[in-house]
């Protein structure tokens, strides 16, 4: 029996407002427990909520991109369960008006192009952290993160494959990050994924029973997660069980998902209109006014880097996946640099060594205009192809321009037709064994006298000339 | 004449004349506590030392020529409106040493106009109540019969004020809490309209209904507080960004022509006939000021207090979720998470309380919020529009404040149905969001005082204000005080 997947997607984007959404508090990450927080955000009795503009915009801005309807009047809504991170005893969250309803984003999946419904964006409350460790006897809260403001991104359950459901968080992350909304790193809690997953054999109608999956808490585990369920359903099925609905983590040590509350333990969490807040009415004008400040989106960026740069797709779709790779890619060109030799520069060698340090370029020492530099070096013979990548590391380590560091190390190419003659002359004088094994047919040593002459010339002999003058002379004595 | 015994603008009067001092009146208003406050029992906390300390400030900042409306004055807190750094116990075990790091922005208001935080009064548990007699820590009594209750929930402010152990007083208002026991224990008291004054630092029991508003000797004495008090606030998103007129300034105005809508849905079955008496009799009293009597109808009334009541406990349920234990207040100590929070609740909140959370809880699980919640939201629009639509023949409408004056300590207590329709002439004002104020208008034959309740349109508290002011004027019944 075939079987497939449904999935939808519930994206958690922590927004990079300055302040928290209901009050003054610092929204920062990493600060020292229960610095950031204020009687408003801690739930004192008495206090109240008073909405930050700039997360509302943020929403729109981000519903815009996804080509979402924004609601003209959205309220907010109380979820109420008990929680020491939830200091009010509940979460203030939109639930029947959301900002923004009924958009999409598109996904390429093996050449092919797919649509992912959005069914609704809207804002809430971030909890604050449980902390566990110490005595044992008692567990400890920080609220710092109580009030950093949230969007909740839902997605229709249009995707068919873990891949597709990889393939949307990478994009729905690539579209945060250019709104430079959220700065989507899952490690650190800033983006979350909780996935809908259920399974039904190939051309049944009704979708099977779903479970939730989640603390999904790295990229590279949205693929590996769903997979895992989607089998996991499967096997029940096909051992002649029945899946559960209900609530399952992923446990990213063991690999599996385990149950964590089935659908009778659910939360009754008795949503109702926040009276704290009144509605939110927001005007054509000001959506428009945030539509026009909108960014280039990935898609359009990756067409453009095809039709303008000539690049092919797969570099477009490397490089666009992040706007500072982008905008250094754009950068590097304006500056001089061939594209389709930045794209190779930046996709081998640059990814290369960030990754590396898992340094993000946007603190890359080697500047763009640098790059385009060292490609000019290139094209006008100062420098080989292999010094360049010397260079380029140097470049990298020290974020010295390419001719300065050429200048300093002496890595000038020896094209000079004589010196390089002199060297070739040497290496055949001194090596007359293989000299004889290759007049004798033995061609595959030209290698072995290439090397010695770059050694000889400390590899900064132009090679062409080293190889056309190395088969000129072992030839003409023959 | 005691010092203790005046309002606001005659101590204010006399300040300037420099004929006494702020020291001068809050001695005389501890000396009336000493006296009195055993058998009223209307503070929860008598801030004396701070008091004085504030008096001297202000006797300071007189003689530096420093004038501000309430300079010297004072003034008595309801205790379910936090004053930074003093004890604000919301009458409940479960904040019973809770202090607040900040300050309410009416008490902020009041302390740049120059108040004296004199005590935080007693009220019921989280304001929920109609006789104060659902504190954690006691009850308080009615000073024209201790045997009686004030009415609540702002009992102790109310109590306070009658009983001169304050100049005036601050209560809170969700469907009755200001005008009900302002009326039981013959003082003015005055509920404004919804977004008139900001909620900040007033702990929360039904957020859309929830108002602050004077308790005081007189109605002038209202308007003097309510300047003080009102306006937008930046902290407050549901305070609404209206001007705020100087409501003194309409005082003394005659109120020729001014249509009073009397509902036919006011005056029912059941009601005590003293009381339908004085308040007819207030009616005519209006007439003979040349205002005006119109029978009106207010036909969704009756739904009212079933809609309040689902409403109110919905919002309380949810907004008394944050006294769990485990960042301030009392806190139970157990094994598990589970049994902290079951403990700590069990044993911090009253009976009232417990009862309210679990009906609101109720009315909003998964399957009855529609029957419930939203069917009462629907009521709450026709009671809005029963409003509008009668205010736009009438300027005013006046009504009993109570169904029955101050009833006997306990007598209630064992039936909250009795008890919930103490506040059936008040509420129907908290859900449509208007202001009213009550006035005293006379006696029951038990000399126990009765209460006239004025209504008036959205932000139109100048009309009710102007109007009881006339009704004051023209009668007695605010210069009687109680015999302690």
């Amino acid at each position: 029996m075939k079987f497939e997947t449904i999935i939808g997607l519930e994206v958690h984007a922590q927004m990079l407002t300055n302040t928290k959404i209901f009050c003054g508090c610092s929204s920062l990450f990493g600060a020292e427990p229960n610095t950031q927080t204020c009687q408003v955000c801690t739930g004192m009795p008495g206090v109240l909520p008073v909405l930050n503009k700039k997360a509302l915009e943020y929403a729109i801005m981000t519903g815009l991109a996804m080509g979402c309807t924004i609601s003209s009047h959205s309220r907010f809504a109380r979820k109420n369960y008990f929680y020491p991170d939830l200091p009010k005893g509940y979460q203030i969250s939109q639930y029947e008006l959301p900002i923004c309803e009924q958009g999409h984003i598109e996904i390429s999946v093996d050449g092919e192009v797919r649509k992912i419904g959005i069914t609704r964006i809207h804002m809430e409350e971030d909890a604050g952290k449980n902390i566990h460790e110490g005595t044992g006897k008692y567990s400890l809260v920080d609220l710092n993160r109580t009030g950093v403001p949230l969007m909740e991104i839902v997605s229709e359950p249009d995707m068919r494959s873990p891949k597709e459901a990889a393939e949307y968080m990478k994009k729905l992350r690539a579209i945060l990050r250019y709104l430079d909304v959220c700065d989507g790193n899952m490690e650190q809690g800033s983006l979350r994924c909780d996935a809908n997953v259920s399974v039904r054999p190939a051309g049944q109608k009704a979708l099977g029973i779903r479970t939730e999956v989640k603390n999904i808490n790295s990229f590279k585990f949205v693929e590996k997660a769903i997979d895992y369920e989607r089998k996991r359903q499967i096997d029940v099925i096909k051992t002649g069980g029945q899946v559960q609905q209900e609530t399952r983590l992923w446990n990213s040590a063991k690999a599996v998902t385990e149950s964590m509350r089935s659908k009778e333990e659910a939360h009754d969490y008795r949503y109702f209109p926040e009276p704290d807040l009144g509605p939110i009415m927001v005007g054509r004008e000001w959506i428009e006014e945030i539509r026009t400040r909108l960014p280039e989106l990935p898609d359009a960026k990756r067409e453009r880097f095809v039709s303008a740069y000539g690049l092919p797709e797969q570099d477009a779709d490397i490089l666009i996946g992040d706007r500072p790779v982008a905008a250094w890619f754009e950068r590097s060109v304006a500056a001089g640099g061939q594209p389709k030799a930045v794209s190779n520069w930046m996709m081998v060698e640059l990814m290369r060594l960030l990754n590396e340090e898992n340094r993000s370029i946007e603190t890359c020492l080697l500047r763009p205009e640098q790059l385009a530099g060292m490609l000019t070096l290139i094209d006008n013979g100062t420098i080989s192809g292999k010094i360049a990548k010397k260079v380029f590391a140097e470049m990298y380590k020290t974020g010295k321009d390419a001719e300065a560091i050429v200048k300093d190390k002496g890595l000038v190419q020896i094209s000079d037709q004589s010196a390089i003659e002199k060297a070739v002359e040497d290496v055949i004088a001194h090596n007359p064994n293989e000299v004889e094994r290759f007049r004798a047919g033995e061609e595959k040593l030209i290698g072995f006298f290439v090397g010695q002459v770059m050694k000889k010339t400390k590899g900064k002999a132009n090679p062409t000339i080293v190889n056309e003058l190395l088969k000129k002379k072992l030839i003409d004595v023959i | 004449m005691d010092l203790f015994e005046l309002g606001i603008s005659e101590l204010r009067a006399l300040l300037e004349k420099r004929e006494i001092s702020s020291v001068n009146i809050v001695e005389s208003i501890c000396k009336r506590i000493d006296r009195v406050e055993n058998n009223i029992k209307a503070y929860i906390t008598v801030t004396k030392e701070h008091a004085l300390h504030m008096a001297e400030h202000a006797d300071k900042e007189m003689k530096n020529d420093i004038t501000k409306p309430l300079l010297g004055i004072p003034v008595a807190v309801k205790d379910n409106i936090c004053t930074k750094d003093i004890l604000t116990t919301c009458a409940s075990k479960i904040l019973s040493n809770y202090i607040p790091p900040y300050e309410s922005t009416v008490t902020a208001r009041m302390l740049k106009d120059g108040y004296i935080l004199i005590g935080k009064a007693n009220l019921d548990e989280f304001a929920m109540g109609s006789s104060t007699e659902h504190s954690s820590f006691f009850a308080t009594r009615n000073p024209w019969n201790t045997d009686r209750i004030p009415g609540g929930s702002s009992g102790g402010a109310a109590a306070a004020v009658a009983a001169n152990e304050c100049i005036a007083a601050l209560g809170s208002d969700t469907g009755g809490s200001i005008r009900l026991p302002a009326a039981l224990c013959g003082v003015v008291g005055m509920k404004p309209t919804y977004g008139r004054v900001s909620r900040y630092g007033l702990v929360a029991f039904a957020s859309s209904l929830d108002q602050i508003g004077p308790i005081t000797k007189n109605v002038n004495d209202a308007a003097i507080l309510l300047n003080s008090i009102a306006g937008k606030d930046t902290m407050d998103a549901t305070s609404a960004p209206m001007d705020v007129p100087d409501f003194t300034a309409v005082i003394g105005e005659d109120i020729k022509g001014i249509k009073v809508g009397i509902p036919k849905e006011y005056f029912i079955k059941g009601m005590d006939p003293e009381i339908t008496v004085a308040v007819q009799q207030a009616i005519k009293q209006l007439e003979t000021l040349g205002a005006v009597p119109v029978d009106v109808s207010l036909p969704h009334t009756e739904y009212a207090i079933a809609a309040y009541y689902v409403l109110a406990l919905s919002e309380a349920s949810s907004n008394l979720a944050r006294y769990d234990g485990v960042k301030y207040g009392f806190r139970a100590e157990a094994e598990e998470l589970m049994d902290m929070y079951l403990k700590s609740r069990s044993e911090g909140f009253g009976q009232e309380v417990k009862r309210r959370i679990m009906i609101g809880t109720y009315a909003l699980s998964s399957g009855y919020y529609d029957a419930y919640y939203k069917k009462a939201q629907q009521v709450r629009t026709l009671i809005k529009d029963d409003f509008e639509n009668v205010f736009k023949t009438v300027d005013i409408i006046a009504t009993p404040t109570a169904p029955t004056p101050a009833f006997r300590l306990g007598e209630k207590i064992a039936d909250p149905l009795q008890m919930y329709l103490t506040d059936i002439f008040t509420l129907s004002v908290n859900l449509a969001g208007v202001p009213g104020i009550s006035v005293p208008c006379g006696f029951t034959s038990d000399k126990l005082p009765i209460g006239l309740q004025l209504i008036g349109r959205h932000f139109d508290e100048e009309t009710i204000l102007k109007v009881a002011h006339a009704f004051e004027q023209s009668t007695e019944w605010h210069r009687r005080n109680p015999n302690l």
